[in-house]
């Protein structure tokens, strides 16, 4: 509880009251919009819940059985692989109150399918029970699979199946399509998933930040309040979970807690004050970070968080 | 040291108090505007073509393609700048223009359900697409612009920003608005007897 506090007054006199004052202001306007948005759901009431993003194949109908999943989530798996293009199929029984285009793109911009700085996504949405279907395409995928080409592919590909009750078929087609179409696009290159894409500067210049103000004097009220064995466990497990927060890396968060240790354990040598707790250091360090790998979940498919679906796509229906 | 101390009350005071989040929410909603413009433009853009396709139909009922071509000019000719954004009435004559191109279109495109040449027509129904995608555009693009000036409508009506929005003279900018609002409210009615 203490560290908000020790955080604060670490940092210079100057930039910790305007921080203070912003922090407060952010914090009232946000206060605010929630209370706007409480009073506001006059539009949203009603309309279906935004489905978890479980996968890339998402079938809440129950109209596929495993192979045809896999063999479409394979297809897509592999476009993301070759491409970096994130494609989500969902199918739900039926997309009332809204119609498929709003409920769509609802959707999508919640998911925010494909890459974070390219921002490639599609997602294809069939309402089963209201004989609906809809590419929904992001902006920057608008120029590869244009409205047209879109409405070709259910009209060509996909609707002609579903009218036999062929849906795996008209899916697959559909899919191979899309997927045709986005690989003729000159995209980005699908990079490997690295640790250090994931934070900017800002990121870093907080980290700098925290580790130069914040650790020391953090560490300094932790030793003379619990002792320096204590204090470097709890100096060690508060570094970690702080910065996981600030990163969302769980291999960051391990090292800085590590390293908070070694600081907390031997920076203020000068001034000894109870034992040495030395080999249960590393101990403190370990469960901060595995703590923190807990919750942050992922393996298997995630959305790159980049998408922006500003209504692109076609619809059709069977 | 006094002059220090002022310079930093005036940045506490103006950031403190919301002047940077006005001048980012400002931004904001004048890119989601361009956005709606910038959608409409783009079916302002199609209605030649269509027009021409329809045109290509002998015998097709004239009035109600006259009325989208004279809605359309009415529409483009509309001039749009940023200040359009503070000043209700202008919103308010745009809007309307762009409902009334908007009403003729669909009614176009009702009545050429009547015309099975043109249903067929692979050009016609290529249009039709693109018309559809562009509607859809449009909506997105509204509810986008919708939320921005509705965030920037909350803080420059909530306390303590609204004292800044007093001070620096910043009104509430306007939402969209239906025109008809009267006549979508009530019910419609339905005879069957009629013809």
């Amino acid at each position: 509880m203490l560290v908000p506090g020790v955080f604060l007054r670490a940092m210079p006199l100057l930039g910790a009251t305007r921080n203070i004052a912003q922090r407060w202001c952010r914090a009232a306007i946000l206060a605010t919009g929630l209370l706007a948005w409480l009073g506001v759901p006059a539009q949203a009431q009603g309309v279906l819940p935004v489905p978890a993003l479980s996968g890339r194949v998402i079938d809440q109908t129950g109209t596929l059985d495993a192979t045809q999943v896999t063999a479409l989530t394979d297809k897509l798996a592999a476009l993301e692989a070759k491409k970096g293009s994130q494609v989500v199929l969902l199918m739900v029984p039926t997309t009332a109150p809204e119609d498929i285009a709003s409920y769509a793109n609802r959707i999508a911009n919640d998911w925010k399918i494909g890459r974070r700085d390219v921002g490639d996504g599609v997602l294809l949405i069939v309402a089963k029970n209201d004989r609906t279907l809809r590419i929904e395409v992001a902006k920057t995928l608008e120029g590869a699979i244009p409205d047209l080409a879109a409405k070709r592919i259910i009209d060509g590909a996909i609707t002609p199946r579903f009218k036999n009750g062929d849906f795996a078929g008209g899916l697959l087609a559909g899919v191979d399509q899309i997927a045709a179409l986005v690989s003729g696009e000159p995209l980005p290159e699908p990079k490997v998933q690295s640790v250090n894409q994931k934070f900017d500067s800002n990121t870093l210049s907080n980290l700098f930040v925290f580790f130069v103000f914040a650790l020391p004097i953090g560490a300094g009220i932790l030793r003379s309040v619990l002792g320096r064995k204590f204090s470097a466990l709890a100096t060690g497990g508060i570094a970690g979970v702080l910065v996981f927060v600030f990163t969302a890396s769980v291999l960051i968060a391990v090292v800085a807690g590590v390293a908070a240790i070694a600081y907390a354990l031997f920076a203020g040598v000068s001034i000894p004050r109870g034992g040495s707790g030395g080999s249960r250091g590393g101990w403190g360090g370990g469960g901060g970070g595995g703590w923190g790998g807990g919750s942050s979940g992922g393996g298997g498919f995630s959305s790159g968080g980049g998408g922006n679906f500003g209504g692109g796509g076609a619809s059709g229906r069977w | 040291m006094k002059r220090w101390f002022f310079l930093l009350l005036t940045v506490l005071t103006l950031s403190g108090c919301g002047y940077n989040d006005f001048q980012k929410l400002d931004e904001q909603s004048k890119a989601a505007w361009s956005e709606v413009l910038n959608q409409y433009q783009r079916r302002a853009d199609l209605v030649p073509n269509i027009v021409a396709t329809v045109k290509g139909e002998a015998n097709f009922e004239q009035e109600t393609l006259t009325k989208v071509i004279e809605a359309r000019s009415k529409a483009t000719s509309i001039q749009v700048t940023p200040e359009t954004l503070n000043d209700p009435a202008a919103m308010q004559k745009f809007q309307a223009a762009q409902g009334e191109l908007g009403s003729a279109l669909s009614r176009l495109m009702v009545v050429v359900e009547q015309y099975p040449n043109l249903k067929a027509n692979q050009g016609f129904s290529d249009l039709r697409v693109q018309l559809e995608g562009t509607e859809n555009r449009i909506t997105v693009a509204r509810n986008r612009y919708i939320a921005s000036i509705q965030q920037y409508n909350v803080l420059a009506r909530s306390f303590p920003t609204n004292l800044t929005a007093m001070v620096f003279g910043y009104q509430p900018k306007a939402g969209f608005t239906v025109a008809n609002e009267a006549q979508i409210s009530a019910p419609p009615v339905v005879d069957f007897n009629k013809k």
